[in-house]
């Protein structure tokens, strides 16, 4: 079983010459990037940790945006041993504070010993740092050993075993960052060779994508799995995507790009917002697998993607899907690869009241679930009960899972990483039902926003809207709803005032909407401003998000407002 | 100003992107850096922008440093029309 470094060695000593990375940024030529020059940029940063005393086995946060520097400080702590680990930059909508406070949380949990960043922004690093903590080294990325011949007799990484962490993956907000999922070098090629065969991986295989690294479709499926197994990776900067959608699929075209994965909400901003003009010359033959993956997939999504591109060569197959988490490395399933997604039809009803897949009825309304394929070789998966007892075929359970390839833990959480698991099977906090070998995610156990396939915990949000003066401490809640336009989750915030002034309200709420984006960067669809008692408390006097969330539909439902 | 450029982008901001028709929205308030237009709707804005105005502006200009406010946007559109 080899590490990432043994086969980072191969390919460059195999094939040092062939494109592993075209990185692309808007108003700049496409900038190919070979093994050979990817190893030895890799191998100046490992030299550069050495240098630092950073040791084999210890965490470095990378603070770095899509580009050559993440490339290089991401494999070069791999070269050197160490456990990289990637913050999401800082955006513009998060105010500066809240990013300290951000940082310096996941600094207490993760004890890191080095940060690398940017020269423009080692203050705001800094800023979050106090004496005495885990962290001995910023390194700025402009004072970084030049790129060098690897010299693997001496690299840490090439001694490291395969049980040994490889990388940590976070979700974001302040809950997320305080919770890393460590992998292993085992796990994580365990993974990638169980998912290699669910997608019939061929020579020809390019990929192509725009997500961003600190995620892990991002990380897993559209990083690693190209550069270490050995496939030219198209990579577009997030930030370059959502402004110029069209660019993925003029990427897809120029490379004969074969492979990608999308959450789904991508499917209708693609599908909205690209115009013609930008698509001349546009060819999406080459295209054969685009997973929908990182939050709840629907049926529509496909539907309007393919009739928005069948014309530029696009086909019905290329239409794929896939359920994964960090949790498991990336993959539980992949569905659409040996033949056509599944569409279960099935009664909307029975479905949300009776949590029971049904047959349609006649005259009554349906929901097209689009299955999420079979699990993947190397994983097995169950839908249990509340005592971990299996429900019967059709019904709705918690999905849980064992295989290979799980997490070794979350980073110095032994609480979490205990609380996962029952009798070895790691419970997913995700609602499913499984039918004739395929598996259907239906929705969530535990309170989780999935916004553009990002992991919102709606506890940071409610956390920053107490602050606001006027609102109750403990009398917030944040839910998600479905917006079948967007195709992904709203945030919708309801809170408790005194205040029965229309004026005062509007803002207070006006408050809310601003202390929550620039303390979470998330934005808020609808803040509803209700009197008191108005709240869902269960029996223990918790918020209950999922009835206020019914009591929010029900109410907006009578008044006419269609959510 | 001219309210002739404002007046639409202010009407198409507030019903289309916040969702809140009676909310006021000064023409020098901070729109982008606000996070009162997220990242998903600059595109949308800027297909508005071309449709209306027949002005083009560029992903690359997508971003607060290029325009921030109304006011701001008002300009770089009167500018690219004349």
């Amino acid at each position: 079983m080899p590490t990432f470094s043994d086969l980072l060695k191969d390919h460059c000593e195999q094939k040092p010459d062939v494109v592993a990375v075209y990185l692309l940024h808007s108003g700049q030529p496409d900038f190919p990037l070979s093994y050979r020059q990817l190893i030895q940029g890799s191998a100046g940063y490992a030299r550069t940790y050495a240098g630092q005393g950073i040791r084999p086995g210890e965490v470095i946060v990378l603070i770095l945006q899509h580009g050559v520097d993440l490339l290089y400080a991401y494999f070069g702590a791999v070269l050197h041993g160490a456990i990289p680990a990637i913050m999401p930059f800082l955006t513009e909508k998060l105010l500066p504070e809240r990013y300290r406070a951000d940082l310096a949380s996941l600094v207490s949990v993760t004890q890191p010993s080095a940060i690398v960043t940017y020269p423009d922004f080692e203050p705001e690093v800094r800023a979050a740092l106090k004496p005495g903590d885990s962290v001995r080294s910023v390194i700025i990325s402009n004072q970084v050993e030049t790129p060098c011949e690897p010299d693997f007799l001496v690299l840490g990484g090439l001694k490291r075993k395969p049980e040994d962490i490889a990388l940590l993956q976070h979700s974001s907000g302040t809950t997320g960052l305080q919770k890393g999922v460590a992998l292993s070098h085992q796990a994580v090629f365990n993974q990638l060779e169980s998912y290699r065969l669910a997608l019939h991986m061929r020579e020809d295989d390019i990929f192509v994508s725009w997500l961003p690294l600190y995620h892990d479709m991002g990380l897993i499926a559209c990083y690693l799995m190209p550069i270490l197994l050995g496939y030219p990776l198209v990579l577009i900067s997030p930030f370059d995507w959502v402004r110029a959608p069209y660019r993925l699929l003029q990427a897809v075209s120029r490379y004969k790009g074969t492979l990608s994965w999308l959450p789904n909400f991508a499917y209708n901003f693609c599908a909205q917002k690209i115009r013609d003009r930008d698509l001349e010359g546009v060819n999406l033959s080459s295209w054969r697998a685009i997973s929908n993956c990182s939050e709840p997939m629907r049926w529509e999504s496909h539907q309007a993607f393919y009739e928005r591109f069948r014309t530029f060569g696009l086909r019905y197959e290329t239409l794929t899907t896939c359920y994964a988490m960090a949790e498991n490395v990336f993959a539980v399933t992949q569905g659409g690869v040996d033949g056509r997604v599944v569409v279960d039809e099935v009664d909307r009803d029975s479905l949300q009241i009776d949590r029971l897949a049904r047959p349609p009825v006649s005259g009554k309304a349906t929901i097209k679930m689009l299955s999420a394929g079979r699990p993947i070789r190397n994983v097995a998966v169950r839908a249990v009960d509340g005592h971990g007892k299996d429900v019967p075929e059709r019904h709705i359970g918690e999905i849980a899972l064992k295989s290979d390839c799980m997490l070794t833990e979350y980073y110095h959480r032994p609480d979490s990483t205990k609380k996962a698991f029952l009798d070895g099977w790691y419970l997913t906090g995700d609602f499913g039902y499984l039918a004739e070998g395929e598996v259907y995610v239906t929705g969530r156990k535990k309170d989780l926003i999935i916004v553009g396939g990002k992991n919102i915990y709606p506890q940071d949000l409610e956390q920053l809207a107490m602050d606001v003066p006027g609102v109750h401490p403990g009398r917030v809640v944040a839910f998600g709803v479905f917006n079948e336009t967007t195709g992904t989750e709203d945030v919708v915030m309801v809170a408790e005032v005194d205040e029965e002034e229309a004026d005062e309200r509007q803002r207070i709420a006006d408050q809310i909407r601003h202390v929550v984006t620039r303390g979470s960067a998330v934005t808020l669809r609808y803040v509803h401003i209700v009197g008191k008692h108005w709240l869902v408390k269960t029996s223990s006097g918790k918020t209950a998000r999922s009835a206020n969330r019914e009591k929010f539909l029900a109410e907006m439902q009578k008044t006419g407002q269609v959510f | 100003m001219s309210d002739d450029i404002i007046a639409p982008l202010e009407d198409y901001i507030k019903t289309q992107i916040i969702k809140q028709p009676k909310r006021a929205l000064k023409p020098d308030e901070s729109l982008i850096s606000s996070g009162l237009i997220d990242s998903f709707n600059l595109v949308d804005l800027a297909l508005f922008v071309e449709d209306t105005f027949g002005v083009r502006i560029d992903d690359s200009e997508l971003n607060a440093q290029t325009f921030d406010t109304l006011d701001q946007l008002a300009a770089l559109i009167q500018a690219r029309r004349s």
